[in-house]
């Protein structure tokens, strides 16, 4: 374990624990072991707690609804950090298959694919059709656009989308918003939602009541995580100011291959892991490039991220499971 | 042919070409010397290397990404565009204009690069 990483984890930490769970040092072991985290938003006020061991049965039960993501899928992609991401894939799909409480959707950040390939896209679309939601959004990461300016994307997941496949939809009663970052990046930036994007957002959100609960969901973190490595998103700020004054925002990322993350007032960042690969910690290798580990270990970097929405006290709780547990 | 000639004739330019320089020539003519002058730029761990690589009039650069991610390179300026580069693969391009070309990688852009022609 870093201590650099530790000290990341612990700057974006604020003490809002009222449960009597040491939630820092909790925080500390998930994100790395990344063995599952509760985390719940009431009345706009963050609360984690740990997961305990008994509560994975319990996941979902008394919430309104489920939803699930999963992320950087990289289909295609088989070097030795997992020759095999298809099998990986099945296995968060019959996890979520195993969950005792059905979820109405399933939101994808990105990075389905290795190289945008259609045979990859294809090799997706049939995985996923063994889940039991059938429901799925999906936004692009980079990898999904990396020929031909993501028309292919588009066409195949992006229908009735604005732009470069930006949309929001609402569901009892919680507003999602689907971002694109990783389309006409600039030379020298981190990710970038781009003007009119930006423009589109502020009028989604406009005349929004503030007491409803908002999920703004994107491939690359809306927050800067690490910047020299690119791991942030250059205009998020602006995208941010227009959530600020609703009472509950849950940011939900990929990109980065592993769990991190941060409250700021009312917002909670989340970033997933892959089902494909884990990355290094910020600063830790001397790239963000696929990191390998012992293959009885790639199960417990690898996971899905559940989400429980309870209508009573307009609150998330998010929570992160590796595919080996 | 054999893999002896063709070693041959690889190396007969170079030489041909450094014997030239030597000799402080100024009568060197593009069509005596084909542009044989090549560089290369390595792709590794997310960094192109070296940054800033500066090379003759004629000299043709070839891109090889070693990492375990695609990458590409393209210009800033729209002088060149290589397609998506996986493992191993290799884009060239030949600059027959001096001048400084920044280039980015389209996937990550905060690996960027510059080549001097001179």
């Amino acid at each position: 374990m870093s201590d650099k990483k530790h000290d990341l984890i612990d700057q974006s930490l604020q003490d809002l624990d009222n449960d009597g769970v040491d939630r820092r040092g909790f925080l500390k072991c998930m994100a790395w072991a990344g063995t599952g985290l509760v985390w719940t938003m009431s009345g706009g006020v963050p609360v984690s707690r740990a997961l305990a061991k008994g509560y994975g049965k319990n996941a979902g039960k008394g919430a309104d609804f489920t939803f699930v993501q999963i992320s950087d899928s990289h289909i295609g992609f088989n070097k030795p950090a997992n020759p095999d991401v298809t099998a990986t894939l099945q296995t968060a799909i019959d996890k979520i298959n195993a969950m005792p409480r059905k979820p109405d959707f399933i939101i994808h950040t990105g990075d389905l694919s290795q190289l945008s390939k259609p045979s990859e896209f294809d090799t997706l679309d049939q995985a996923l059709k063994g889940a039991v939601a059938k429901q799925i959004y999906f936004v692009p990461g980079e990898h999904d656009m990396l020929s031909d300016n993501g028309d292919q994307f588009l066409e195949r997941y992006g229908k009735g989308t604005k732009g470069s496949g930006w949309y929001s939809f609402d569901h009892k009663g919680v507003h999602f918003v689907g971002l694109v970052n990783v389309a006409n990046l600039k030379a020298g930036g981190m990710g970038s939602l781009g003007h009119e994007q930006l423009e589109w957002l502020e009028d989604d959100l406009h005349g929004r009541s503030a007491s409803t609960p908002i999920v703004l969901f994107a491939h690359i973190p809306l927050w800067s995580i690490y910047p020299d490595w690119g791991w942030g998103t250059d205009d998020s700020e602006q995208a941010l100011s227009y959530v600020k004054r609703f009472g509950s925002v849950t940011v939900l990322n990929g990109h980065i291959h592993q769990i991190m993350q941060k409250v700021e007032g009312k917002v909670s960042f989340h970033t997933a892991m892959s089902t494909a690969f884990p990355q290094p910690a910020p600063g830790t290798a001397p790239s963000a490039g696929p990191m390998k580990v012992p293959a009885e270990q790639l199960q417990k970097v690898l996971g899905i991220t559940d989400v429980n929405y309870l209508v009573s006290g307009r609150s998330l709780a998010v929570v992160d499971s590796p595919l080996g547990s | 042919m054999t893999n002896k000639n063709v070693w041959l004739a690889g190396v007969a330019v170079p030489v041909v070409i450094a014997m030239m320089l030597l000799a402080g020539s100024s009568t060197v003519r593009a069509n005596t010397a084909p542009s044989a002058a090549t560089a290369a730029v390595k792709i590794d761990n997310f960094v192109f290397g070296p940054q800033t690589l500066t090379v003759p009039v004629g000299t043709t650069v070839t891109w090889t990404n070693s990492d375990d991610i695609p990458h590409t390179s393209v210009s800033t300026e729209g002088v060149f565009q290589s397609k998506v580069l996986d493992t191993d693969e290799k884009f060239s391009y030949t600059f027959s204009k001096a001048g400084t070309y920044p280039y980015y990688c389209t996937i990550h852009p905060k690996m960027t690069g510059k080549i001097v022609v001179q």
